[in-house]
């Protein structure tokens, strides 16, 4: 069923959302709000808002430490995540987990991680539990280029494959690895091929188009619903800045890619230029009715940064909670 | 009627299987856990009990096999997750101390990261430098987890069924030397709550905590001393974290004399730690130095003798007495 202008729509404000988020905190981060770091996928919305779309209410995902977008795209309370962003009292975390840990049980989203490639084995072991306990959930486990080459992508998916759990792989190959261009840390830069040995399907899809990715996540969650196993996707999509907010602040923090390439993939191959003009055309938004949107969005995030940023600080006693389940817990 | 006597390992088995019946939430899953019933037998009649859909035979993958069993606990399930060696979670430690330790802090106070790390530790049987380790002190300094190391057949039962019941992540180690002692079992269902030690042998003269197989040749070196006039009291921590320093205290305020006996390496190794605490808490209560009894820093030899040379033995503890109870 092609996608209805409404979820389209949609679609497009959730990525407005994303960028605005992510361009906020950059700027908070300047300011010196953001304790330690944050990583933004600026450019890489099409992939979080195609494969968040195609979830059911149901359905779980497990993220990395570039998941803003990912917790947004499905829908997460903006405030909540802006508030642990900022290391505040409000946050999902309570100020304890920062940009990498982020989670939202409410929306499905069981957690994010510090560790390259960690998630991979998770999000299979979520799929485990759906395929004992038959409740017909998919779970969507997103990881990077970088993660591919982590012995967990090779442990996980070949597990995933064994044990036929419902999980879909999402990869979204944004071409670097910190400074380590893709193409110098794989040797075949095709990671969907991969699947073939794991005994799988493996999709590459453009991840700079919503639809694209949408669709391809949308085929394999089917699929594993259907109880046909796991599927591998890599989303061929760019990240437009730097590895981190605190290393983009860095002098020469970002000096390791060719000239002229961010600033290329910017004009041409930016996730939301690219949807909107596609919108444009389906006749589904004007320009005035697109400008109206973005600043919609931008409010979202201002007044997000009210709420994060008169949020209290956590209390010290904090420090010392959820390490241990509370006594009397079963 | 006599109590009922099995081995160590089917205890281990009947622990599982027990907790498998109780809660349809609780699963196994590892290297060789099903069809073959563990590497070391540990898990024998689990698989023909309860089938493939909950006893999973996986491939080597420790790092997946534990990173499944956190996704499968934080979706709701109870795993018991084999690591068939101690020697071998250095190969998913990150999934160990990263991730399933740090989980439930780091999900916002999540509940569900309940599983158990099983592994068999320890040497004394001639497996070399990497299937001969004890590991435990690695665990006790992570916050989030809980580490277990019981070395009777009744405990490792009754430890094992409250480990699995437990809403935290266990590390569950088995001395793999002690797999076929036996000892009295009951048919009947207990449990045995984490964190507490248990007064293995009393005893006025001085202290002895030793766990795994440093446990049993405590017992028989106490026996020894009994008969040279030293009575030796003997507290096995059964949990080293969280740990009840609270009995070792309370034996040390008896005695005035203290030695740790472990198997483990002594630099860094829970002896330490469990020394630092005592000194702390009841330095002028002690009537000698506190002595450790451990391996060296060495790397465990195949060769027996050597092996023996090494590892802690029975006189070991007997002259460690000795020397502070003159």
């Amino acid at each position: 069923m092609p996608l209805t202008k409404e979820a389209l729509l949609n679609m497009y404000r959730r990525m407005l959302t994303i960028r605005h988020f992510e361009e906020g905190i950059t700027e908070f981060s300047r300011q010196g709000l953001v304790p330690g770091t944050g990583h933004v996928s600026i450019g890489e919305e099409a992939v979080a808002v195609g494969s968040c779309s195609a979830l059911g209410d149901k359905d779980y995902i497990i993220s990395t430490h570039r998941a803003h977008g990912h917790l947004l795209a499905r829908g997460a309370d903006i405030n909540v995540i802006l508030a642990e962003v900022l290391g505040k009292a409000t946050g999902c975390t309570g100020g304890k987990g920062g940009s990498m840990h982020l989670s939202d049980f409410s929306r499905q989203i069981l957690g994010t991680n510090g560790i390259v490639g960690a998630g991979i084995n998770i999000a299979g072991g979520v799929g485990l539990a759906i395929k004992m306990r038959q409740t017909g959930q998919i779970c969507l486990g997103f990881f990077g280029d970088g993660a591919a080459n982590r012995g967990t992508f090779h442990e996980g998916l070949n597990m995933a494959a064994v044990l036929q759990v419902p999980t879909v792989f999402v990869c979204t190959n944004n071409q670097y690895g910190l400074s380590m261009p893709q193409c110098k840390a794989c040797g075949n830069i095709d990671i969907s091929a991969r699947a073939n040995g794991y005994g799988m399907p493996g999709y590459r899809v453009d991840g700079t188009d919503v639809i694209a990715v949408y669709e391809a996540v949308k085929s394999a969650m089917d699929r594993a619903r259907d109880g046909e196993g796991p599927s591998l996707i890599e989303a061929v999509s760019y990240r437009l800045r730097g590895h981190s907010m605190r290393m983009d602040q860095m002098p020469g923090g970002s000096d390791y890619r060719p000239n002229g390439e961010v600033e290329d993939w910017a004009e041409n191959k930016d996730p939301i230029k690219i949807f909107r003009s596609k919108l444009k055309e389906l006749g589904y938004i004007n320009e005035k009715e697109a400008e109206q949107l973005d600043a919609e969005c931008r409010q979202l995030f201002e007044s997000a940064a009210d709420f994060a940023l008169n949020s209290p600080e956590p209390e010290p006693e904090t420090a010392f909670t959820w390490i241990y389940a509370p006594e009397g817990v079963k | 009627m006599p109590e009922r006597q099995i081995s160590y390992r089917e205890a281990v088995a009947e622990a599982i299987k027990e907790e498998i019946a109780r809660d349809d939430r609780v699963f196994l899953m590892g290297e060789d856990v099903g069809v073959l019933g563990g590497a070391f037998g540990s898990t024998k009649g689990v698989y023909d009990a309860f089938g493939g859909e909950r006893v999973l035979d996986t491939p080597i993958s420790e790092t997946a096999i534990v990173g499944y069993a956190l996704g499968a606990a934080m979706a709701g399930m109870r795993p018991i997750a084999e690591i068939m060696r101690v020697d071998w979670m250095t190969i998913c430690m990150d999934e160990i101390v990263n991730q399933t330790a740090k989980m439930r802090f780091l999900s916002g106070g999540h509940p569900d990261v309940a599983l158990v790390i099983r592994a068999a530790a320890e040497g004394g049987i001639g497996l070399g430098g990497q299937h001969s380790q004890s590991f435990e002190a690695w665990f006790v300094h992570i916050p989030g987890l809980k580490v277990v190391m019981p070395s009777t057949p009744y405990d490792v039962k009754g430890l094992l069924k409250s480990a699995v019941r437990d809403p935290n992540p266990v590390i569950f180690l088995e001395p793999g030397v002690l797999y076929g002692v036996s000892g009295p079992v009951p048919e009947e269902e207990y449990v045995i709550p984490l964190g507490k030690a248990e007064v293995k042998r009393e005893g006025k003269d001085i202290t002895i905590v030793a766990w795994g197989t440093l446990l049993p040749k405590t017992l028989n070196a106490a026996q020894t001393l009994a008969n040279e006039g030293i009575e030796a009291e003997v507290v096995d921590p059964r949990t080293l974290r969280p740990l009840d320093i609270d009995t070792i205290i309370d034996s040390v305020k008896k005695t005035g004399r203290l030695i740790i006996a472990h198997e483990a390496m002594k630099t860094g190794g829970v002896g330490a730690e469990i020394a630092a605490l005592v000194q702390e808490r009841a330095f002028d209560h002690l009537d000698a130095p506190i002595k450790r009894v451990a391996t060296p820093d060495v790397i465990i030899p195949v060769n027996r003798s050597l092996e023996r040379l090494v590892l802690p033995q029975e006189d070991t503890v007997v002259e460690a007495v000795k020397s502070i109870c003159s």
